[in-house]
């Protein structure tokens, strides 16, 4: 037993060597970055971060992909519900085939739809707003939140339901009041999935923004290139970006084995 | 077969036990015979899973030792020990044939082929699983699949002793009789040790010929199903078999001797002891409906079928009574009496009267 | 039981509009554009399947699609198995297994973009802590933007370092499902630690372990950002994989035609191969 924890332990070791060096990164100075090597910040400074919070650029890229990724949250889980239901409880024309083309949209190649994204949204005249971005991540998300609840929601038998007509429930009131709690830690596990992949998508969010909407990926990606690379400053947004994420798995923290196995286990 | 010794065994799982009530098993000193069919047998929480995994080797006791044969095995793990464990769930490998199944703790040991394909055809003729040696596990039903985890224990001819855990848990209620017959006239074929632990009298009385009955970590009463209904050891015995279990009614011990409700009482013998709590224990078959005895009101009668039960009401006691005929209404005034060489009294829950010379 | 009710449609209806939205009108577009050439203005002409032929016979699209399969491939036969014995190693119950879990899920929360610049920085030859490690404390020379060899094995090891989570909290989610009576039993039975798992947790896992290699394969054969970040394609060609080239001609060159061929025989394979994979996988359970 004592044997095999090495395994567990040099892997989480080998996951945190580079955030390590990410966080340490971002601790020192372009200068000292550029002039050699060191285990340790030699010079520690916070001068990076300051930038990050002053100058709008940055920091508004943070904000603008909180803002998307809320709203394609909100509205996948939310049109994702009444269809789980559906598929869960009934049978009707066609369920099967929705059902998977549902999921062949998982499968699709983001860079399929870059340009044709690119031109669509402009069309409707969505280019460049935090919409674009949400809306266009329910491609993916959408038919993944709806997977996921479809599979917690077959775990709660049809005498739930049946006994709230019986007892004069509308169904509006049955799904809110009954329904909904029952299956909560679902309603969690997707909303935590689509959260996830909503956040660490790149492609198709700078696709779809320039300037009023640019979330924090494009605009480290801009300094990269262009600003000839400000390693620190750039260590120190993508340090930032890991924050979101470490806070949304620390709350789901005991759901998360099962949750990731999506009810199926 | 072996035979099984107990000795000064407790177990504790917690680390650093203080009192009694830390203890899972509290004292066991136990033999079993080699050769014989236990049964195991009392409520949830008494131990007896414990008392199991101990002997099987799947937990080792905090005190004591356990001898096979008169050989200490308390250190040795399970599949050292030449036991064979039934579980509460069929176990078996789904990916795997029956006959594989069968076959799988022989090849584990390098078993020969010729010794294993004899092996595995006995046992599936005894288990009557022959028409399904080569049917997927997995797509047995679950009476047959634990026939399959019998199999299993069974098809190595060195076994020690066979131990099964309340394996008729899952089994539809009009399927256990077949298995407990199955299982009965597979101990009188193989004749090996078999401890069977259980929470439910009627397996338990139907399999074994020694029961033991455990409560709260210690052993209450051993013996054969009849000496455990006709002679109660402990207040427990009497009330957990039996249907309806015996009744234990307070009781005075005065100058004059035993009353219960103030009316005199006639034991079965002379009183051993004093002090405690006193209790007299008498089932309800050995009560009936007299002109004289203890005055009662009926309380409720229930027609069980082939006799009735009826209960009644004397002063702020309840007594139950079996009763073959016509019965009394509710409410009406009864006198009950206790058949004397039936009726006992019992000092915090132990036996306290002695039958006579 | 499910009960048939027409009326159903209207609780799906939200989903069908808004994946349509996004699915069949862009689709729709991409088949227009493969099958016409333009020179601008809005002015098409018929091409049939010309674009098909051309994308399909060019040495720059086989050699993408070569590098894509073989990325694909290295990823699984690496990342499975690493995963499943990574959650086998772990403890069953226990204070730190909810502590294991929460660090072993982070890489997977961290935007693509910065996971590739993670690697950017942490893989400089100089001034990098992996770069510098093998440069200077190793003695083994590495630089992947001069090196394709380098540069294959560092974004293989990104995706292991950012991926094989998923296969191991999947896997083990499985293994804490199993009753502790097999383990006994197999005990008793005096099955060796190999057996125990060809036949007890193996079988067990297989539901989460499809669920695991089918996300796997369809995500890595998907992946852009990372890869695109870390090596920008190169050095010269050496990493470019399919989407980094769909987008290169798409986004980059705007050719219309070749980039909506390209993007539909993509998505044809990927459904393909992700079908056949599917199919295999839960072929048995049909028995």
């Amino acid at each position: 037993m004592r044997k095999r924890t090495l395994i567990p332990i040099l892997y989480i070791l080998f996951l945190m060597l580079p955030i390590y060096w990410l966080i340490a990164m971002s601790f020192k100075t372009t200068g000292e970055i550029l002039s050699g090597f060191s285990l340790f910040p030699q010079t520690f400074t916070l001068e990076n971060y300051k930038v990050i919070f002053t100058d709008p650029t940055w920091y508004w890229g943070y904000i603008n992909s909180i803002i998307y990724v809320s709203l394609n949250t909100v509205i996948s889980v939310a049109v994702a519900l009444p269809a789980a239901y559906a598929f869960s409880r009934y049978r009707f024309l066609g369920d099967k085939q929705l059902f998977f083309w549902l999921l062949t949209n998982r499968m699709a190649p983001a860079a399929v739809f870059a340009l044709p994204f690119f031109q669509l949204y402009s069309s409707v005249g969505l280019f460049d707003t935090h919409l674009a971005v949400a809306l266009a991540h329910c491609l993916f998300n959408i038919p993944l939140a709806v997977w996921i609840l479809e599979g917690f929601m077959g775990g709660v038998p049809k005498e739930l339901d049946e006994t709230a007509y019986v007892d004069g429930y509308s169904f509006p009131r049955f799904f809110v009041k009954i329904f909904l709690p029952t299956i909560k830690a679902g309603v969690g596990v997707a909303a935590f999935f689509c959260f996830m992949f909503s956040w660490v998508e790149l492609l198709l969010a700078k696709t779809l923004t320039a300037v009023a909407a640019k979330p924090i990926a494009a605009t480290m990606t801009k300094t990269a290139s262009s600003a000839g690379y400000e390693l620190g400053l750039l260590a120190a947004a993508g340090t930032l970006t890991i924050i979101p994420g470490a806070i949304v798995i620390y709350f789901v923290r005991n759901y998360i084995a099962k949750g990731f196995a999506l009810g199926r286990v | 077969m072996a035979k099984i010794t107990l000795s000064n065994l407790r177990h504790s799982y917690l680390p650093n036990p203080n009192g009694p009530e830390d203890f899972a098993l509290k004292e066991i000193d136990l033999d079993w015979q080699n050769g014989g069919a236990y049964a195991l047998l009392g409520p949830s929480g008494c131990g007896k899973s414990t008392l199991l995994n101990i002997i099987s080797g799947l937990l080792v006791p905090s005190e004591g030792r356990i001898l096979f044969d008169g050989k200490d095995v308390t250190d040795l793990p399970p599949d050292q020990r030449n036991i064979a464990q039934v579980f509460q769930f069929p176990v078996i490998y789904d990916t795997m044939t029956v006959r594989e199944n069968l076959a799988f703790p022989l090849r584990n040991r390098g078993v020969a082929q010729a010794k294993i394909t004899e092996r595995v055809a006995e046992i599936a003729a005894m288990l009557e699983v022959e028409e399904m040696l080569d049917t997927r596990a997995s797509h047995l039903s679950p009476d047959n699949k634990q026939k399959i985890s019998m199999g299993r224990g069974l098809v190595r001819d060195d076994v020690n002793v066979v131990m099964f855990d309340e394996p008729l848990t899952v089994i539809d209620p009009h399927l256990k009789w077949k298995l407990r017959s199955k299982l009965k006239e597979l101990h009188q074929r193989v004749r090996a040790t078999m401890i069977y632990v259980t929470h439910d009298q009627t397996e338990a009385l139907t399999f074994a010929d020694q029961v033991v009955v455990m409560q709260d970590g210690e052993i209450v009463q051993i013996g054969t199903p009849v000496e455990l209904f006709e002679r109660p050891q402990h207040t427990f015995v009497g009330h957990f078999i039996g249907s309806p279990g015996m009744n234990v009614l307070p009781a005075d011990e005065g100058q004059g001797g035993v009353t219960v409700e103030g009316h005199p009482i006639t034991l079965e013998g002379e009183v051993t002891g004093s002090g405690g709590v006193a209790q007299v224990g008498i089932r309800p078959e050995f009560v009936s409906l007299a002109k004289t005895g203890l005055p009662g009101r009926v309380r409720k009668v229930s027609d069980i079928g082939r006799h009735s039960v009826l209960e009644a009401m004397v002063g702020d006691t309840s007594i139950k009574a079996v009763i073959d005929g016509p019965v009394p209404a509710q409410g009406e005034a009864v006198h009950l009496a206790f058949r004397a060489d039936q009726t006992r009294l019992y000092r915090d829950g132990w036996i306290a009267t002695e039958v006579g010379a | 039981m499910k009960t048939e009710n027409q009326k159903a449609w209207f609780f799906v209806l939200p989903v069908l509009l808004l994946v349509a939205f996004n699915a069949l009108v862009p689709i729709m577009t991409v088949v227009n554009y493969s099958v016409q050439e333009t020179f601008g203005n809005n002015v098409f002409f018929w091409q049939g399947l010309d674009w098909f032929e051309q994308i399909l016979r060019s040495e720059r699209f086989q050699a993408a699609l070569g590098r894509q399969f073989l990325f694909t491939f290295l990823i699984l036969i690496i990342e499975v198995p690493l995963g499943i014995i990574i959650a086998l190693s772990m403890p069953r119950s226990g204070f730190w297994v909810p502590v294991c879990l929460v660090t072993m899920a982070l890489p997977m929360l961290i935007p693509w973009n910065v996971v590739g610049a993670m690697w950017n920085i942490f893989t400089l030859p100089d001034i990098g802590l992996l770069g510098y490690l093998m440069n200077h404390t190793l003695g083994i020379p590495y630089d992947m933007t001069q090196n394709p060899f380098a540069a294959w094995v560092t974004i293989i090891t990104m995706d292991v370092w950012h991926w094989t989570s998923l296969v191991v909290l999947l896997s083990y989610a499985g293994l804490v499902s199993i009753p502790d009576a097999y383990y006994q039993a197999a005990k008793i039975d005096g099955a060796s630690a190999w057996k125990v798992f060809r036949f007890i947790q193996l079988p067990k896992l297989k539901t989460v372990l499809t669920i695991a290699i089918l996300l796997r394969f369809m995500d890595s054969f998907n992946i852009y950002t990372e890869p695109f970040v870390l090596t920008g394609g190169g050095p010269g060609n050496s990493t470019t994989l399919l989407s980094i080239d769909l987008v290169k001609i798409a986004l980059g060159q705007f050719d219309l035609g070749p980039a909506a061929a390209m993007s539909l025989i993509y998505f044809a394979i990927t459904l393909l191969v992700s079908w056949l994979f599917y199919t295999l996988m839960t072929k048995d359970d049909a028995q």
